[in-house]
């Protein structure tokens, strides 16, 4: 339903969003993922007419909306800051739409009424932004952006200000709420976790640049990049650097066995039900290559302490140090 | 502790209480004591009269013609100064170069004194040699006499106060507008509000506390003015410019009665606690505090 074709975005004199190429079926939730400062909000802001982008076309349901207003797209939005108006009340803040586009009075009702339930504002209707809490300044953004009933959706870090207890529950909630309506969203993480856990499909940015688009387990389990592989997962994927090719794999692909490549434990750190262990497997005289593993349960592990580490062949990626593309046989599964 | 805390607290507040009451509180309660008594002399012994300086009052027109000017007066420059404040604050927020110094030209007229202000609106105003009429004759106009004409100068007056006001209130207006944030303009946006939509359902009610803050300003000041009076009218001609606290003025030092200057004085300080009670109870309901 929407495609994105060659979007590039310049600030002054430099490329904030460089060729941006992606599209988003109808019901998909795609997210769009990369580090804070890699151009994701600008990319968002382009498909909701915030911004003028420098080339590229977008398009929607078919028609050109490059260069529309952003009234005009019928689109939802959802801000970080919630970016309610402090001033309405959260009735007046999720009619605020359909009253600018002169909904019938009937027809707003009806859609309040089902939107309210469907997010569970009802006994705080009339209560301003202030008297909320961020969970449900959150449900009243997320209220006005459907209420529109706008095929597409734009989310823009809607979870971040909330503290990590919430943030689960909205996940799924968001997730639940996009799949029973059937909508099409577009939601911008700079988390990986969020990403991995809510979306269809999700498109890894960098540096204002698509590093790979796909499923959450092809970005798992088949890595495009170096940077792709480092990005998922936590702790990110070790690279060991082996002749002109890079190593890759995974802490949790690590197991600690005899028989396996020598290695030197340097610290533990315990998490529950694990325990990440650094260790440096340099062979005697070169310089420090450290691989991070995770063990289950609590290691007790000293520092010093001689282990041998072991992994699966087709746990293993391996990366051409000079694209730091991969360059694996065989996807792994 | 708690005693000694107080008694650190009231010696804290004492500087700046004695002046208060020395030079607010006691005034006033002597002015109305004054306004109720009379003397014949300078050196005759004032005696309680009532509410006889009242009746005067009443039957003063100069009075009622002062007050009657005072109020086209702020009829004419409030609502106009606050408007012309906020429209200039919309564009300098907006995206123009040269921001500063702009607000720079705009404030100007704040910061120079009154006086001076109103030597430079003199020479504006100046029949046939005055900016204006000289601006008028060159498009083949015969120039009013801005200052001389009862049915001009009042007017004359208000023009030049809108100038110096809108400056200034637009520096009010402006640091509002920079604390809004740029996403609730970007939210209605895609809710499809237009430019006349946002400015009346967001930009302005969320600039509501600074214009209580500005009305009653601008309100007070139109009660207030004098200075420009003795540069530019001296009230006249024939009373047409003349606003209460200048006609206070005249009453107490040309005119040397200090009974009903008094008198005046009390009506102009009800006048002002009257405005800023009404604003506040209005007011307070329906504005939005962040
Ligand atoms: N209006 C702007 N003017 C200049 N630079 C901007 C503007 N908006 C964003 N940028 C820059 O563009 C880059 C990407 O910003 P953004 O899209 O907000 O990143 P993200 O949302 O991924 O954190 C940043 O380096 C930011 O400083
Ligand atoms: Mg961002």
């Amino acid at each position: 339903m929407l495609k994105v074709e060659g979007v590039s975005r310049i600030f002054g004199d430099k490329k904030v969003v460089d060729d941006l190429n992606f599209a988003v079926e109808d019901g998909e939730f795609v997210a769009l993922l990369g580090p804070s400062g890699c151009g994701k909000s600008t990319s968002l802001k382009m498909i909701a007419g915030l911004e003028d982008p420098n080339t590229g076309t977008i398009e929607l349901d078919g028609k050109d909306i490059t260069h529309l207003g952003p009234g005009q797209r019928k689109l939802g939005m959802v801000f970080q800051s919630y970016a309610l108006f402090p001033h309405l009340s959260v009735k007046e803040n999720i009619l605020f739409g359909l009253k600018a586009r002169k909904v019938q009075k009937d027809e707003q009702q009806k859609r309040l009424t089902s939107v309210v339930d469907l997010v569970g504002l009802g006994e705080h209707l009339e209560k301003k932004p202030g008297q909320l809490s961020g969970g449900q300044c959150q449900r009243v953004a997320l209220a006005r952006a459907i209420v529109s009933e706008a095929n597409l959706c734009l989310m823009d870090e809607p979870l971040s200000n909330l503290d990590a207890k919430l943030r689960n529950e909205m996940r799924t909630e968001i997730r639940a709420l996009q799949q029973r309506l059937g909508m099409s969203v577009i939601y911008v993480t700079h988390d990986q976790v969020e990403a991995m856990s809510m979306a269809d499909k999700i498109v890894l940015m960098n540096d204002g640049r698509i590093e790979q688009i796909g499923l959450p387990e092809d970005l798992y389990n088949r890595p495009a990049t170096v940077f792709a592989a480092q990005f998922i997962g936590s702790p990110p994927m070790n690279i060991i650097p082996a002749g002109d090719k890079l190593l890759g794999v995974r802490p949790e692909h690590i197991r600690i066995e005899d028989g396996g490549m020598p290695g030197r434990v340097i610290s533990c750190d315990y998490h529950g039900a694990d325990t990440i262990v650094l260790a440096d497997i340099s062979s005697n005289g070169d310089t420090e290559s450290l691989v991070k593993l995770r063990y289950p349960g609590h290691a007790l592990f000293t520092a010093e302490q001689n282990i041998s580490i072991h992994w699966k062949p087709e746990f293993e990626h391996q990366f051409s140090s000079s694209t730091r593309t991969s360059i694996d046989a065989q996807p792994t599964n | 502790m708690i005693r000694r805390l107080n008694l650190k607290a009231w010696l804290l507040l004492l500087p700046a209480l004695t002046l208060l009451v020395a030079f607010t509180h006691w005034p006033t309660l002597k002015t109305f004591w004054r306004s109720a008594t009379w003397a014949k002399s300078d050196v005759a012994p004032s005696q309680f009269v009532g509410l006889e300086n009242y009746e005067l009052l009443i039957e003063d027109p100069v009075f009622w013609q002062v007050i009657q000017n005072n109020f086209w007066y702020a009829v004419g420059t409030v609502p106009t100064s606050i408007a012309l404040a906020i429209g200039m604050a919309l564009w300098v927020n907006g995206k123009i170069r040269h921001k500063g110094l702009l607000r720079l030209a705009y404030f100007t007229p704040t910061i120079l004194p009154m006086i001076t202000v109103a030597n430079i609106w003199l020479f504006f105003y100046s029949p046939d040699i005055g900016l204006f009429d000289q601006l008028l004759r060159a498009v083949g106009i015969d120039g009013p006499n801005w200052l001389g004409d009862p049915d001009m100068a009042l007017g004359s007056l208000m023009a030049m106060t809108i100038w110096k006001e809108a400056g200034f209130f637009m520096i009010f207006y402006l640091a509002a507008l920079q604390t809004l944030s740029p996403e609730l303009y970007d939210a209605a946006k895609v809710e499809g509000a237009g430019p006349w939509r946002t400015f009346w359902r967001i930009t302005f009610p969320l600039l509501m506390p600074t214009t209580l803050f500005v009305l009653i300003n601008a309100l007070l000041n139109a009660f207030k003015l004098v200075d420009h009076l003795f540069i530019l009218t001296k009230g006249g001609p024939n009373n047409a410019s003349n606003l209460l606290l200048y006609y206070i003025y005249e009453t107490a030092f040309s005119f040397l009665d200090s009974y009903y200057a008094a008198t005046l004085t009390v009506v102009m300080l009800v006048a002002l606690a009257l405005i800023a009670l009404a604003q506040m109870l209005f007011f307070d309901r329906k504005i939005h505090y962040r």
